[in-house]
């Protein structure tokens, strides 16, 4: 009641500013606020920078390039950069890229929720624990390793599956195969599919793990036996956290370079079924390309290379729409 | 519809840990039952081993006999699950599906049993959202989130989800302790409506509580922390405010415990 009256009868001094008002609510400050506001913003500005440096180089060389392309960018079935005029598109980049995303995202997805409910909702606690470790020891190993191992074991032992598949599933068109070296999309697939597996298995993991109690006897008090917890408590209340995740691993599916270029034999063209050799990744053309390119050459990789920054940009905005249109049925109301 | 509830020499363990000791007693159907004591003494355990709800905790197992009229809920060959359908529960926080509109919140335990045509199971929420006084306030936006209703229409929610399968006993373990005092009573309330079709067992901290809406009240106690909680008496409920023939019972419902 104090703080009242002194506020309620006007002081005989003179009012003070609002500016002045502001600081005295702030409070005294201190060195030690100062520097780390000084660090603090001084992080967030150069973060800033670097976003706002990298899009304007990118964008500054790709007109460069796009400006002197012969060919239409977006829809021609060629890279032809020596030759004067240049003609070059990235139509061939971006199906190979998507496909192999796809397949990887189809695979990788279901296994890493199976993996997670199965270490937070089924496996006794001796046994969750070693599991977790060997999944976060996939994410440790070296992406061009993974492109050693499938370029080495996996194509070689694709034969069997090619196959099966041509003979079963070869009438869809998507699954029919004329007999080459499997190092086609979907070997690729399989392969990125191994490599995102550790970090949607870990996030989605988390995310299950974060699940109230209460949620999931709510579920068992009705009589539901445990896969039906799952379906009526843990999943739902995951849900918008296995799309954040699917999303971190599509990332890396997108922007794959090394395993990417070490399995696929890359060809300028689309093939429509995933199981002949051909076709080519955004990063996987950068990365075979670079080297041997010339300066117009150069610049229409990195145009690649922005039209790729803008297909992740598009795919984040898309989950976070996702994300955001589940948010009142999300178990942050709860 | 409502079953009797006969338990005979029932202890329960977390581990190693004795939780409660050797409880009998008995709970008639179509009556409230509460159970007081001070916390720790055991009463909620008891209560969860009413449902099997008590196993689910890691390391908790239960010896002795619970019989839902003449079926032991212990028995060979019972499965948990199926317990769990005769007997429903509502917990101390209000704990409707976030991700569920309220309908599909009352239909859930529904969808389990199995398949229902739409107009059955519209018929079936309406019932009872009606038998848990929350139809008036929640009948126009039943495609909403029952996490957008206030804490005592979630609480009645939550009961309406668990009498919407018609199970034979109801079990709440203190329903109103996260409620305001107008919460409570319309809660309060509506356990009078419901003990006319379910066998009611309610855990309550607040003994005015057991006092209103009880028939019979039994008491819980534990000599010291640490020790198993025990049942020291059940009575009629007037006779356990009035007269109990236990001295620790007046002490307790005196204040004069500890």
């Amino acid at each position: 009641m104090d703080t009242k009256e002194i506020t309620d009868t006007p002081p005989p001094a003179p009012q003070p500013t609002p500016a002045e008002q502001k600081r005295a609510a702030r409070g005294a400050t201190r060195p030690g606020d100062r520097i780390f506001l000084g660090l603090s913003r001084g992080s967030g500005i150069l973060l800033l920078v670097i976003m706002a440096a990298i899009a304007g180089f990118l964008t500054y060389r790709a007109s460069i390039a796009i400006s002197k392309d012969e060919a239409n960018f977006f829809t021609a079935f060629e890279w032809n950069t020596g030759v004067v005029p240049p003609r070059f598109g990235i139509a061939v980049l971006v199906f190979g890229t998507i496909v192999s995303s796809i397949v990887a995202m189809v695979i990788a997805v279901p296994i890493a929720v199976a993996i997670a409910l199965f270490l937070t909702h089924y496996a006794p606690r001796r046994l969750s624990g070693p599991i977790a470790y060997v999944i976060d020891l996939l994410a440790a190993v070296p992406s061009i390793v993974y492109g050693l191992w499938g370029a080495l074991v996996l194509v070689p032992n694709m034969n069997g599956l090619y196959g099966w598949l041509d003979d079963y599933l070869g009438w869809t068109g998507i699954f029919s195969w004329q007999g080459g070296a499997p190092r086609s999309m979907l070997t690729v697939g399989i392969l990125l599919a191994i490599m995102i597996l550790p970090i949607i298995t870990n996030v989605s993991r988390e995310v299950f793990r974060q699940v109230p109690q209460m949620h999931e006897e709510a579920a068992l008090a009705l009589g539901a036996t445990r896969w039906e917890v799952i379906r009526m408590a843990v999943i739902p209340f995951g849900r918008s956290g296995v799309i954040s995740a699917s999303m971190l691993g599509l990332g890396r599916a997108l922007g794959e370079t090394m395993a990417v270029a070490t399995v696929l034999s890359p060809t300028f063209d689309i093939q429509a079924s995933l199981l002949d050799p051909g076709g080519g990744t955004f990063a996987q053309n950068i990365a075979s390309k670079f080297s041997e390119a010339g300066d117009i050459g150069r610049d229409a990789l990195i145009a690649s290379g922005l039209v790729l920054f803008v297909i992740t940009l598009l795919v984040n905005g898309g989950a976070r729409a996702i994300i955001a249109r589940r948010k009142e049925y999300s178990g942050a109301n709860a | 519809m409502a079953k009797r509830i006969d338990v005979s020499g029932l202890t329960a363990y977390y581990g190693s840990h004795k939780a409660i000791d050797d409880i009998s007693m008995t709970v008639e159907p179509r009556s409230v039952t509460a159970f007081i004591g001070p916390s720790g003494c055991g009463k909620s355990t008891f209560l969860r081993t009413l449902n099997r709800m008590h196993e689910v905790t890691p390391g908790g197992r239960v010896e002795g006999k619970v019989l839902l009229d003449d079926e032991d809920l212990y028995g060979h060959g019972i499965d948990p699950v199926s317990v769990r359908r005769e007997v429903g529960m509502v917990f101390q926080r209000p704990n409707p599906f976030p991700t569920m509109s309220i309908f599909d919140n009352v239909a859930a335990g529904l969808r389990l049993n199995g398949s229902y045509k739409k107009s059955e199971l519209a018929d079936v929420v309406e019932k009872s959202l009606k038998g848990a006084n929350l139809w008036n306030e929640v009948k126009d936006r039943l495609n909403k989130p029952g996490s957008g209703l206030s804490g005592g229409q979630q609480q009645r929610l939550c009961i309406a989800r668990a009498i919407a399968v018609e199970p034979n006993v109801l079990l709440m373990d203190e329903p109103c302790s996260a409620l305001d005092p107008i919460s409570t009573l319309a809660i309060e309330d509506l356990i009078g409506e419901l003990k006319e079709r379910f066998t009611i067992v309610i855990v309550t901290h607040n003994m005015q509580q057991a006092a209103r809406v009880s028939d019979r009240t039994a008491f819980f106690n534990l000599s010291a922390v640490g020790q198993p909680g025990k049942l020291i008496e059940i009575d009629e409920t007037e006779r356990i405010f009035s007269n109990p023939s236990v001295q620790a019972t007046e002490d307790y419902i005196s204040g004069r415990f500890g």
